[in-house]
């Protein structure tokens, strides 16, 4: 087992003729995943190296049954690119893209409110489960199938968590990017809830980071509803308040998101915190390992 | 993006959002001048910084009369202001709001943010006009009046309604307030503004409803689509290390400690600027070359880092992913020839093949010190700094 993405997958991506589609739907066909088809308005009939690329997502799941989307397309076009998706019956749409406004993604919540379509971004790294498939740009290679779930607000830092979770020899049955903006689709919770649920995942590593209140509501979740131990970093320690530190997301602002008080929240939840990024692997093994 | 009070309160203006008279002013004569032409009996000389706090700071001034008004422009303009926000180095005053003073019955708060949480706007009313939001939420949150708006409908006539009622507000007061709030919730959407606050929001012994201070963010994501704004930005109000950064579309924030960090991603950096203080020395900024760093990318993260002159030693820290360790080990090295950084660098490589990487750095014949993990990167940085 494995949480939304699978051996079942099979993956459209929007954007795929693009300079960044192009180049990670290599990356995830290398892998192994199962991308059925492309989309890029205009370009139906043509082929990205054995993929058919259709005009419109539509066409892609009527003739080439895909059921997750990847998306590549620019900002200003991003907003357009999920709603197409979701209204086409996708139900896994990971959107790659970074810099849409905030206000398009305010839209996009509100018509995904109560759908059973799952979106995961924007602004991520994507999601992978190891050795099954991959629906992002995330080096494939230093993963490795196993228990632990990973999620996560941002990207390289993932990669740093997951790359010392398999040197400690655990390996991981999904980890997810749920990206750094501010209105994203698929939070802590959400992700929580469907590790509690998985028969594979036996516990779960949460990288936080400053701005908004997510690792607060999740420590709140994880204290009522999780039973599997939980590993959690949180980045931007030593961040001003009032600067946007990277991710349009991270931003401490009028007192609320500081780092101390969701290691706070989350400690007082019974949640191991690890404090130096580190000596993540090794607190990891020490708390989950067998 | 962040402006200015004068040119925030010119776009509520626009939307038809009262806002008391007056006009900026760069010289004393001037100030003069659009004080004269207000005509009154009292004005206001206000500060112009990107910054809260400003009163407190000695920032805003009440003139009795034309003199005092250009005496007082005098003083603000060229002073250099300390306020909460500014950080002890402070700003240097270029511009001055002159207004005429208003008869002043009641002061309210009046905000609007996106609720990350509900993924809507949301709009704030508080009767504590005056005081920052966060000191009344933390003290007395019953004084707090909220709607959340659905995007589907917009702002519905009954939610102003609650919330000038919610504040106290009561007779003609009412449709007064629920057309200053319409027409600012339509200013926030139509300018994809992430924050606009009216603090304090006043009522007049004449029953007039005023915008008396003004501070309006924007979602940089969207600014594609706002060009006119684009000219509002003041290059004053930014270190001038960020807005080179910007140009190179390097994330780069300055901080006050003396270890430079330069690394791919932006949680990794933050990450990484915690570990130089867990080590025991203080990062001097935040930078993100990106995911995929290329060698230019690093090249101009060396020379913003080396702008700095507090600068005392530089951290890397990539993580290769895609982008192998080797290529980016090569861009390193390019860059620190052509950049010829004078101050140590510890470079701590990781991912895919890194250890042709860390060869690479090793054999350069460049001073490198090369950590084999973030611990001891942290730790080599620290006795260095």
């Amino acid at each position: 087992m494995s949480v939304l993405v699978n051996n079942d997958t099979r993956l459209v991506v929007q954007g795929i003729t693009g300079k960044e589609g192009s180049f990670h739907t290599r990356q995830c066909v290398e892998y192994g995943t199962n991308v059925v088809a492309g989309v890029t308005p205009g370009k139906g009939g043509q082929h990205m190296d054995d993929i058919p690329v259709f005009n419109t997502v539509k066409q892609a799941v009527a003739q080439a049954g895909a059921n997750t989307a990847m998306i590549f397309v620019p900002p200003a076009f991003a907003a357009d690119a999920i709603l197409e998706a979701a209204e086409a019956g996708i139900k896994v749409i990971v959107c790659i893209t970074e810099g849409i406004p905030t206000l398009d993604m305010v839209k996009v919540a509100r018509y995904l409110e109560g759908t059973d379509i799952r979106l995961i971004g924007p602004n991520c790294p994507g999601i992978i489960s190891p050795g099954q498939a991959k629906v992002g740009i995330m080096p494939g290679q230093i993963h490795q199938p196993g228990p632990i779930g990973v999620v996560s607000r941002s990207g390289t830092l993932t990669y740093e968590a997951v790359y010392q979770l398999t040197l400690q020899d655990l390996g991981q049955s999904t980890c997810v990017g749920i990206g750094g903006d501010p209105i994203i689709g698929t939070n802590f919770i959400d992700m929580l809830r469907l590790f509690q649920a998985d028969p594979q995942t036996s516990g779960v590593v949460l990288i936080g980071e400053i701005g908004g209140t997510a690792e607060e509501e999740a420590a709140a979740f994880i204290k009522a509803e999780v039973n599997k131990p939980v590993v959690a970093f949180i980045a931007g320690q030593t961040a001003p308040p009032g600067k946007r530190m990277g991710h349009a997301g991270a931003i401490i602002s009028g007192g609320s998101g500081k780092a101390a008080d969701k290691i706070a929240a989350l400690e007082a939840a019974g949640i191991t915190v690890v404090r130096n990024i580190g000596e993540l692997g090794a607190i990891c093994k020490k708390v989950m390992g067998t | 993006m962040k402006i200015h009070e004068y040119q925030a309160k010119q776009l509520l203006k626009k939307f038809n959002v009262p806002i008391p008279q007056g006009g900026v002013a760069t010289d004393p004569h001037e100030a003069y001048q659009i004080a004269e032409a207000l005509g009154g009996m009292t004005y206001v000389v206000k500060a112009q910084i990107h910054a809260g706090g400003r009163g407190k700071g000695g920032g805003v001034k009440v003139a009795a009369d034309l003199n005092e008004v250009r005496q007082l422009a005098e003083a603000i303009l060229g002073m250099t202001l300390v306020t909460h926000q500014t950080g002890p180095e402070g700003r240097v005053v270029k511009k001055v709001l002159v207004e005429q003073a208003l008869d002043i019955k009641q002061e309210l708060y009046l905000g609007i943010v996106i609720d990350r949480a509900q993924a809507r706007p949301v709009i704030m009313m508080s009767a504590a006009g005056g005081m920052e939001i966060e000191e009344v939420a933390a003290r007395t949150p019953e004084l707090i009046v909220k709607e959340a708006i659905d995007p589907a409908v917009g702002l519905m006539p009954y939610q102003t309604r609650n919330l000038a009622f919610g504040v106290g507000l009561d007779g003609a007061l009412i449709r007064t307030a629920s057309n200053f709030i319409t027409n600012l919730y339509q200013m926030f959407m139509a300018y994809d503004c992430s924050l606009v606050e009216i603090n304090p929001l006043v009522v007049t012994n004449g029953g007039q409803l005023l915008a008396l201070d003004a501070k309006v963010n924007f979602d940089d994501n969207a600014l594609y689509r706002h060009k006119d704004l684009i000219e509002l930005e003041d290059p004053n109000e930014i270190d001038p290390l960020e807005l080179e950064a910007k140009k190179h579309n390097l994330n780069y924030i300055r901080l006050d400690g003396t270890v430079g960090a330069m690394v791919n991603g932006a949680g990794l950096a933050m990450a990484t600027m915690d570990l130089i203080k867990l080590a025991g020395a203080e990062p001097a900024n935040f930078l993100d070359v990106g995911g995929g760093a290329s060698a230019d990318m690093i090249t101009n993260g060396f020379r913003i880092i080396l702008g700095d002159p507090r600068v005392k030693a530089i951290l890397i820290n990539i993580f290769g992913g895609i982008l192998r360790c080797d290529v980016l080990a090569q861009g390193v090295l390019e860059a620190v020839k052509q950049v010829q950084v004078q101050v140590p660098i510890i470079i701590r490589l990781e991912g895919t093949r890194c250890e042709i990487g860390r060869d690479l750095l090793k054999d350069s014949g460049l001073d490198f010190t090369v950590a084999s993990d973030m611990l001891d990167a942290a730790h080599k940085v620290a006795a260095l700094a």
